[in-house]
């Protein structure tokens, strides 16, 4: 039981809080997208890392939360908006959650699949057919530090869960099923519950990052918002990084957000090959990222 | 009459994801590959049609003469150059789930950023055999009819070849039990590469069809891939008879609902549908209570 290396994670965050004070708008809005990338591959983890069950379904979570605020921005309070977003972000993991995860994790890959491609057919049906415009201006007042600080907070609140969800027996519990899932209904562990819980859980996170970062387009449709290039992006960040730690997430998402900036300035028609041709590196060479490889190589 | 048109068309696409379905179970079911990029080369073989057609005037089925031999060696080089690497990397049979599923997704954004480059994301298509013929009191185009039995012979064909030879009950029993196999000689490296690859020419045959009569893009795999997985999963993995029912089904429901409801939510219509098989009977429509 140590609560030591908080000490060192608080002066980080208040360092990173003081950004905005000093650092110019590029270096600004290449922090925030450095920070999404953090809650959105930590959040990530936090469910498909010790389950193993790959979830292709990230942006539709982010998506989720960006058009909760492109309808709703306007007329309610900003905490207002926040917490019915993560609602709805919750309530549509936990529908899927039961529905798939009692099954193989197959159907789970599948059905997430699926789910963003899914959810963006149903926004557009709905845009086309009941409001009658395909997109939505998102006029918040916020400036970009704002947006930063909310962002900061967030990740710090990712991190947090990560680590309370570590050391207690719902974390426990869920180490147990991606050891043996034969094993952990005999030891009394209800998997289903546990799965979902977990589910819902990242899936909030995901989408409060949507709901933060939707006042930084000004204009989404269902195309923005559901792009799958996000949920690509963000299990390569994972998968590089290494999903079994809570701090590996964080190892992929600062050279693969730096490089992702690179590659799109300078290779825009090529950057799906190239992003694909990295993740199949990454899958082939580094197959338990880099905080697998560090802890292989301290267990020596 | 509009009821039996819809019918019409919701049984050539179902025969179409039927198709395609058979081939994904042969590289889920037997390689044990759960392939996220396999729509990718529908795709592809959808392009090389269309080019075979308006480049060199190559009629669509002879282009499946030249498309399906090629699909197959080149999924066979895949399988060897790539994916047998994962094979010999996984412990367990879920652990080779996981990683065949990252390494597809990787090679699906690779196929698909490749495609984007030499076609754009314009939507394609060509006239062959656009000629109305009536069947039953409504009229279809017969390059419908034309996919529709090429692809039952197609299916009818491998259906025998898996059923009635030696070759095929070598692969179905590598799909039941690949331990076992190898004790009663059977090859299961080899199996599960030819497996793979005849997924892969299988997909390029339903590419060539799909191409005749429906408008695709460069971006449109990945609808493919989906349906495909379902039809599998509802249809019970490794079974083609459920691929034939399944694929059937979820082509009329499509259909259906894009005809009486709304265009609009025919990929909501699929999901529904798999959903409902799901919770009804787990391990698909004709699969055993696996696990």
């Amino acid at each position: 039981m140590t609560f030591l290396p908080l000490i060192p994670a608080t002066l980080l965050v208040a360092a990173l809080a003081t950004l905005p004070l000093y650092a110019d708008g590029y270096c600004l809005s290449l922090s925030l997208s450095l920070l999404n990338y953090t809650v959105l591959a930590t959040a990530w983890a936090m469910f498909s890392g010790p389950t193993r069950y790959v979830s292709l379904a990230t942006v539709a979570f982010f998506g989720i939360g960006a058009y909760s605020v492109a309808v709703l921005g306007e007329v309610l309070p900003w905490p207002l908006v926040l917490l019915i977003a993560a609602a709805v972000g919750g309530a549509v993991a936990l529908l899927v959650g039961l529905s798939t995860l009692r099954l193989s994790g197959v159907y789970f890959v599948v059905f997430t699949f699926g789910l963003a491609e899914l959810i963006r057919q149903l926004v557009t049906w709905y845009e086309v057919n009941v409001t009658r415009a395909l997109g939505r201006y998102v006029f918040v007042d916020v400036t970009q530090a704002q947006i930063y600080w909310q962002m900061l907070a967030l990740a710090t609140l990712v991190f947090l869960t990560g680590w309370l969800v570590g050391r207690s027996r719902l974390g426990f519990a869920l180490r147990i099923i991606g050891d043996d899932e034969t094993v952990a209904p005999h030891v009394g562990i209800d998997i289903t519950i546990v799965k979902v819980a977990l589910f819902a859980l990242s899936a909030v996170f995901m989408t409060l990052a949507g709901a933060i970062m939707a006042p930084r387009w000004t204009y989404i449709d269902p195309a923005i918002a559901f792009n799958p290039m996000v949920s690509f992006q963000v299990l390569i960040m994972a998968l590089l990084g290494g999903a079994g730690r809570l701090y590996g997430p964080l190892l992929g998402v600062i050279p693969l957000t730096l490089l992702f900036e690179f590659l799109i300035a300078r290779f825009p028609n090529h950057f799906s090959i190239i992003l694909g041709l990295v993740f199949l590196v990454i899958v082939y060479l580094v197959p338990n990222g880099v905080a697998g490889l560090t802890a292989r190589r301290a267990a020596r | 009459m509009i009821l039996i048109d819809a019918l019409l068309s919701g049984v050539t696409l179902g025969g179409m994801y039927a198709l395609i379905a058979m081939g994904l179970t042969l590289q889920y079911g037997v390689a044990r590959i759960m392939n996220l990029s396999y729509g990718e080369f529908l795709i592809a073989a959808a392009f090389l049609a269309f080019w075979f057609f308006t480049g060199l005037g190559v009629n669509p089925p002879a282009g499946l003469l030249l498309v399906v031999p090629l699909a197959f060696l080149v999924n066979w080089a895949i399988y060897r150059a790539l994916l047998t690497w994962l094979v010999a990397r996984a412990k367990t049979r879920a652990a080779l789930e996981v990683d065949s599923i990252l390494a597809t997704f990787g090679l699906l954004f690779v196929i698909q950023g490749i495609a984007l480059v030499a076609f754009g994301g314009a939507y394609y298509s060509y006239s062959y055999l656009a000629v109305p013929v009536s069947v039953l009191g409504s009229t279809i185009a017969a390059n419908r009819l034309v996919a529709l039995a090429a692809a039952a012979v197609i299916g009818g064909g491998l259906y025998l070849v898996m059923t009635r030879t030696r070759l095929g009950t070598a692969l179905r029993a590598v799909a039941v039990d690949p331990v076992a196999a190898q004790l009663v000689a059977i090859d299961i490296r080899a199996a599960a590469a030819f497996a793979f690859a005849l997924g892969g020419g299988l997909v390029a045959a339903g590419g060539v069809l799909v191409s005749m009569f429906l408008t695709f893009s460069a971006t449109m795999g990945v609808l493919f891939t989906m349906k495909a997985l379902i039809v599998v999963i509802m249809g019970g993995v490794g079974n083609l008879m459920g691929c034939l029912v399944a694929g059937l089904l979820l082509g009329l429901a499509e259909t259906l609902v894009s005809r009486f409801v709304d265009p609009g939510l025919t990929l909501a219509a699929t999901f529904t549908l798999f959903l409902g098989i799901l919770l009804w009977r787990p391990a698909g429509l004709f699969g055993k209570a696996a696990r």
